[in-house]
């Protein structure tokens, strides 16, 4: 069993090789679940919106970014985004709109889900007041759609913080190429690698319990 | 975008393999096989630590099964690869001489074992209690009426969350770019680097992971048909996806 060596690992460390990744996952994974949440309902709205125009082009979208792995999707924005917008993008840019395209596939289908779990009784009773589909939809059926998912959601945004580390595909600088590089620039990988470890099971561990807490005092409401 | 240019797969990469195309196809195989790989190491992991997290009186074995799925489900599949890849070996040598193939395998099955687990306990639990009550008024000892009585059925329910997993473990084994698994990711940066042609490249990885992903679907769907038990419906019948 080789001996690890762990005093590289100080304050110093965390301010100059750390941090700034730490950030870059952080937002990542917030911009990803609003922007991934705001365009996967859109996708779960045209979904079951009854008109094939509008539900054929959504699934083919969804089923499309769900069957192929998220390092390819990674690697193909990477390649098309700067063609499209016509000129160079950093990997950090290309990873923000990646990981909002790919996750509002995996959103929608939440959100697909938590709409279709409100019972069919609330739409019509939603018409009969008078309601437009747009009022409908607002007021009555995603407040309920949201709250019956926030728990499947949250989960999903811990997975979706946990891929974030797959931007190491295009060298995006997040928290775990930061431990990758200081582990590399002290000679000490093996150690730096299990540190990652460490950091990342302490965090999602605890955002996974939290969840866990929070879905306990959704069911007790209900 | 520029035009298509496939004669790029006829062209000699100089290595040993003579062509791109067959490096593809030798690519794809490299996924295959870490993939069904790692499918029989989960399945047969999380077979184990699913059942024991069910298991009546053992409150040791559950937390042991419950600290498992924790462990693999919270740090992320990239971070075991390279735990599995550079640190295992340094730290304990006996595991130095085995072959990066086999170490991504432990680490893509170890981190799917426990989502196989998670799913394996839900179906245990979601059978009724009376069918373990009665395998135990048959006189079956535990790992009797796990065998004749709880797993036949709790396999069958959840079915459709295991061909999730399995499509899942085909998309996953791309993280394996990262230790130099010569898999599909991988031909598509070098061989896309080397020619130039990154496009055709990407493409046909992208249709390569799309018809491997359907074929394990039909196939897992073959197999539901297959185990179904008549007049028992599993609810939600064949699970869209």
């Amino acid at each position: 069993m080789m001996g690890l060596d762990f005093s590289f690992f100080n304050w110093a460390l965390v301010t100059d090789w750390l941090l700034k990744g730490f950030y870059f996952s952080v937002t990542l994974t917030i911009i990803a679940t609003l922007g991934g949440i705001f365009f996967g309902t859109i996708l779960a709205l045209m979904r079951l919106s009854g008109k094939k125009w509008l539900d054929v082009p959504a699934a083919i979208y969804v089923n499309g970014m769900r069957s192929i792995p998220l390092v390819m999707v990674i690697l193909w924005f990477f390649l098309l985004v700067p063609i499209m917008i016509g000129r160079p993008i950093g990997a950090e840019y290309s990873a923000v709109i990646t990981f909002v395209a790919f996750e509002a596939a995996y959103f929608s289908e939440i959100m697909r889900a938590g709409i279709q779990s409100i019972p069919r009784g609330q739409v019509h009773a939603g018409q009969a007041v008078g309601m437009t589909y747009g009022q409908n939809m607002k007021l009555v059926i995603l407040p309920q759609a949201f709250r019956n998912m926030l728990p499947v959601l949250l989960t999903q945004t811990i997975i979706l913080f946990q891929d974030t580390s797959l931007v190491y595909a295009i060298g995006a600088y997040d928290l775990f190429k930061g431990f990758d590089s200081a582990g590399k620039n002290f000679g000490r990988p093996e150690e730096a690698y299990l540190l990652a470890a460490v950091v990342y099971f302490v965090l999602c561990y605890s955002l996974s319990w939290l969840v866990k807490r929070l879905h306990k005092k959704i069911a007790i409401i209900r | 975008m520029g035009n298509w240019d496939w004669q790029v797969f006829l062209e000699d990469p100089g290595g040993k393999i003579p062509t791109y195309w067959q490096w593809l196809v030798s690519a794809w195989g490299w996924t295959l096989a870490v993939s069904l790989s790692a499918l029989v190491v989960a399945l047969v992991l999380g077979s184990v630590i699913g059942v024991i997290r069910t298991l009546p009186d053992n409150p040791w074995l559950v937390r042991l099964g419950n600290a498992w799925v924790e462990l693999f489900r919270n740090v992320p599949l990239l971070v075991q690869i390279f735990l599995w890849y550079h640190v295992i070996p340094k730290m304990f040598p006996v595991m130095a001489s085995l072959p990066p193939f086999i170490l991504v395998v432990f680490a893509l099955g170890f981190f799917t074992s426990s989502r196989i687990a998670e799913q394996l306990r839900s179906g245990i639990q979601a059978l009724p209690k009376g069918q373990r009550y009665a395998g135990m008024a048959m006189g079956f000892t535990t790992p009797q009426y796990y065998r004749y009585v709880i797993l036949p059925m709790a396999y069958r329910i959840i079915i459709p969350p295991l061909t999730s997993e399995s499509m899942n473990i085909f998309k996953n084994s791309s993280v394996a770019f990262a230790v130099s698994i010569p898999e599909m990711i991988q031909f598509a940066m070098q061989a896309g680097e080397e020619t130039s042609r990154v496009t055709e490249m990407y493409a046909a990885v992208t249709v390569l992971y799309i018809i491997s992903a359907m074929v394990i679907n039909r196939i897992m769907a073959w197999v539901e048909k297959r185990v179904r038990v008549p007049g028992f419906v599993v609810a939600g019948g064949t699970g869209g996806h």
